[in-house]
């Protein structure tokens, strides 16, 4: 099997200051893997690099493309990187104003990604936007409505529709459940556990909550200062952390 | 316009002083054939054939101050006198019309710094400049029509950015145009758009006609006609070489449609099928509807009159 | 029957005999000399070269006559007519530094070299109405000096020499081959900041005096100092290859602008001082002041700082909104007629209505 994600020996500086250094790691189809670490660990910085966002000072991010195989995504061209974005990958923005068009319908923002690909019938596009408004419980009446009215839950339940309409087989998520409060934390959690094994997605995860790992996550990697200091399977991970500092994010957990 | 011809060897006044040295310099036989210096022309149109090159493609050129605001047409001017030999016949129109304020103001320009003949009539034109319509005579090969272009950006009120906009165009990234357009429907049960409606050319970009009502844009796909756009005030310049295939946007279950004032006719020419403006005719709301384009609507009446003869 | 309305030839004509009347005013008044204008008119005059980007005093002075005192008018009068002169090349850059001073003023530092000199200034005049220069009243004479002998030296140099200032290079040190042109080059995004400079220096004075306050009340803010404003005469020449030397050409007046900026440092850069700079035709210290905020606004990105929302710090909002000859043109353009698209627009409203009102009869 071919992995779908390859990462190697990425790094990222600003300035003087390491964003993330020398990592590496693979991720096969299905697979989840969560990276945590605290704010400053150089989690989301390694994030965007793996999404495009930002360039790295070094390192390949290589790709399994639909089309040609594995590509390096860093050496590609602007275009063929953007193509991805609208088509295989997908983002999901801690902050749903980040991923969202505040501006344009609930409908709308889950058919753009359709449009972008080349949909033009409009009665296919609402049907589609329909489905995937009630699959993330969202009520098919407020679907001309301006995410706007939207309660901090729901945009970020309208972000996910957005980002899964078009099938992506990749899907970065940076925090998806931060900013959110503890019950919606909850019920968001629920729903992403079964979009996952439902759609068997692979996903990328950035997140200082372990709780999230824990439920969502194949495997992890953790970070600190810009490196990672342990990764492996989830629960092996935080049922026996071996590095002094995980084992030091596990207990703060459970102290809570 | 007949093949390029050079008028005239490239201005090289001395750098007189017009107060100091006597009122001379000022006069309009001082300037050059068209107003515009031959470097300038030359500049023009290296950017018209990039722009025929490349249809639908927005070029950037050095736009010139115009002795006219910017916004009444300078980009249009800057490019029929890029084009303009002294054997072509011009037309004006504005709103359709050869002799509303600004056709005559631009048509007088003409006249003056280039002593080229003009017409009323479409037929007998070889260049054209247009403010927010096309000519319902059907243009001819052989014939420029140039479009005065106010924001000539279709993305521009999505995304207010050049950088952002440019790389749009140049990624094919176009899902944010399709969506406006879906909700104007969800919102109002169809595309809520009268005039400068986005239109796709050659199956590549997406390219603002200027502000002519949507009835006109059918008239843009493969005319025979080159149809050259002019923005002075925002530097660009982009055409249509002839036959070229455009479409405007649409879906497929919400088909574009080419409409003007629903099931009436012209109260001067009968016309049923050209684009008609309304006309109030007192304060108690009469109101009838009159061909826009005046010389199609005068030509008809004539051949009537001929008839009747 | 309807005929359609006719005349708009004759209609503009007669619109243009009235002008040249009401420009002239009542012919028993004495008509208005250029000379007059240029003379004692001669901010206004200096505004117009500044926004025009062409320094001749004379056809300023004669652009404000024809404007009927419309400064952006009288602007556009002088672009349209610069935009069909020869361009003969460049010159080399104007040393500001040998300057002959009228005015110089620092405010951080009470004393330099060469000292502080007011000029004449309205600064620490009361704003009343003189009624005496109703009558024509001749000013006594002023207070005369010598001259300060030689060059006086920038203020911030000191601060350079200290290695305090962020020195500025020259794009292409000593020649003059690759300065951008905004009138002959498209302007495109991102602009360096030669050209963002040009762009400002002919940009409308109450849009930069806006922009440069909106910086000070907090939407972008930059601790700006005036480290120095000069106003004075300094001679331009250009470099003739056929000559193989220099030679001078001109004497014109400027108003030069530096302020002196904190800086934090970033990445691989100490904290130091930066600038803000403004270089205007004439004598025009608001707007020469306005531009050097409104440039240290803009290099924000630059130097790595955090960018808000602020308007000043937006390169493309500034430049593209920057030129009053752009931004009336455009506004003005909505007074042409524009019946066609409101046709449309009014059978499209009356379609969305028709529309409505079966959908709410279906509902019924």
């Amino acid at each position: 099997m071919t992995p779908l994600l390859q990462v190697e020996g990425v790094s990222k500086h600003y300035g003087a200051h390491l964003g993330c250094g020398d990592v590496t790691f693979t991720l096969w189809p299905g697979e989840v893997m969560g990276i945590v670490g605290e704010s400053g660990s150089g989690k989301s910085t390694l994030l965007n690099c793996m999404a495009g966002h930002l360039a790295p000072d070094a390192g390949r991010v290589v790709f399994d493309t639909r089309m040609h195989g594995p590509r390096d995504t860093v050496t590609m061209t602007e275009a063929e990187r953007r193509w991805l974005a609208r088509t295989d990958w997908a983002f999901v923005h801690q902050n749903p104003r980040d991923g969202l068009r505040m501006n344009v319908s609930a409908g709308g923002n889950v058919g753009e990604r359709l449009m972008a690909v080349g949909a033009r019938h409009y009665g296919d596009i609402r049907a589609q936007a329909q489905d995937w408004l009630g699959r993330v419980e969202i009520d098919a009446g407020r679907m001309d409505e301006r995410p706007r009215a939207f309660s901090g839950g729901m945009q970020q339940r309208l972000q996910i529709a957005r980002n899964l309409v078009t099938g992506p087989r990749l899907v970065f998520m940076d925090e998806p459940t931060g900013g959110l409060d503890v019950s919606v934390q909850a019920r968001l959690l629920d729903l992403l556990r079964g979009l996952v094994r439902k759609l068997g997605l692979s996903a990328v995860i950035v997140t200082h909550d372990l709780a999230v790992v824990r439920l969502l996550a194949d495997r992890v990697m953790v970070m600190k200062d810009g490196r990672v200091v342990e990764q492996g399977l989830t629960d092996q991970v935080l049922d026996d952390p071996q590095h002094a500092y995980t084992q030091l994010l596990v207990s703060s957990v459970l102290q809570v | 316009m007949t093949a390029a011809v050079v008028h005239g060897a490239p201005s090289r006044r001395p750098p007189t002083h017009p107060l100091r040295e006597g009122a001379q310099v000022t006069r309009m036989s001082a300037y050059n054939f068209a107003y515009l210096d031959e470097a300038t022309k030359r500049m023009l149109r290296r950017a018209i054939l990039k722009a025929l090159a490349i249809p639908g493609y927005q070029v950037p050129f050095s736009s010139r101050e115009m002795p006219m605001p910017y916004g009444w047409g300078t980009g249009g001017v800057q490019v029929t006198a890029a084009c303009l030999v002294p054997e072509d016949t011009l037309k004006v129109i504005d709103q359709g019309a050869d002799d509303t304020t600004n056709a005559v103001s631009i048509r007088k320009f003409f006249q003056r710094v280039a002593d080229v003949a003009v017409t009323d009539h479409t037929t007998q034109a070889s260049i054209i400049q247009t403010r927010h319509r096309i000519p319902e005579t059907p243009l001819l090969e052989g014939q420029i029509l140039v479009f005065q272009v106010p924001i000539p950006e279709p993305l521009r009120f999505l995304e207010p950015r050049e950088v952002e906009t440019r790389t749009m165009h140049a990624l094919e990234d176009y899902g944010l145009m399709q969506v406006r357009l879906y909700e104007d429907i969800a919102r109002h049960g169809e595309i809520a758009r009268a005039y400068a409606y986005p239109v796709r050319v050659e199956g590549r970009y997406i390219m603002d006609p200027s502000p002519i009502p949507k009835f006109d844009n059918p008239k843009l796909d493969m005319s025979p006609a080159v149809q050259l756009f002019g923005a002075g005030r925002e530097c660009r310049i982009y055409a249509l070489p002839p036959f070229t295939r455009v479409e405007s946007l649409d879906f497929d279950d919400y088909p574009f449609t080419a409409t003007k004032a629903a099931g009436q006719s012209c109260a001067i020419c009968a016309s049923a099928v050209s684009y008609l403006d309304e006309v109030v005719t007192d304060d108690a709301g009469g109101r009838m509807f009159v061909c826009s384009d005046t010389d199609y609507c005068a030509a008809r009446v004539a051949a009537k009159q001929g008839d009747a003869a | 029957m309807y005929v359609a309305v006719k005349g708009g030839e004759r209609a503009i004509e007669n619109a243009h005999g009235w002008l040249a009347q009401a420009r002239r005013g009542d012919v028993s008044v004495p008509d208005l000399a250029v000379a007059q204008i240029r003379e004692q008119m001669a901010l206004a005059v200096d505004r117009v070269m500044a926004e025009g980007s062409l320094h001749d005093p004379d056809l300023a002075a004669l652009a404000l006559k024809q404007a009927r005192g419309d400064v952006i008018e009288a602007v556009f009068l002088i672009r349209a007519f610069r935009t069909t002169l020869p361009r003969f090349g460049a010159s080399v850059p104007v040393e500001t530094g040998d300057m002959q001073i009228i005015r110089r003023i620092s405010a951080t530092y009470k004393d330099a070299p060469g000292g502080q000199v007011l000029g004449p200034t309205f600064d620490y005049t009361h704003r009343l109405l003189d009624f005496d220069l109703a009558d024509g009243a001749a000013p006594a004479p002023a207070a005369e000096a010598p001259p300060t002998p030689g060059p006086v030296p920038h203020i911030l140099s000191h601060l350079g020499a200290e290695g305090l200032m962020q020195s500025e290079h020259a794009p292409d040190p000593g020649g003059t081959h690759d300065v951008p042109d905004l009138t002959r080059a498209p302007l495109e995004f991102p602009a360096a900041r030669p050209l963002r400079l040009q762009a400002l220096t002919r940009a409308d004075e109450g849009f930069l005096l806006s922009l440069a306050y909106s910086t000070q009340r907090g939407y972008g803010r930059n601790h700006a100092f005036v480290g120095e404003l000069r106003i004075g005469y300094v001679r331009v020449s250009a470099h003739v290859p056929e000559l193989g030397f220099e030679i001078e050409f001109a004497e014109i007046l400027l108003t030069e602008c530096e302020t002196v900026n904190q800086f934090q440092g970033a990445k691989s850069e100490p904290a130091q001082f930066t600038r803000g700079y403004g270089l205007v035709f004439g004598q025009s210290e608001r707007k020469a002041i306005s531009m050097a905020l409104v440039d240290r606004a803009l290099r924000a990105r630059e130097l790595g700082e955090d960018i808000g929302d602020a308007p000043a710090q937006d390169e493309e909002f500034v430049l593209s909104h920057c030129d009053n000859i752009q931004s009336s043109g455009f506004l003005e353009h909505i007074k042409l007629p524009h019946y066609v698209d409101f046709q449309a627009e009014l059978e499209l409203i009356r379609k969305l209505r028709r529309n409505a009102a079966g959908l709410q009869d279906a509902a019924e």
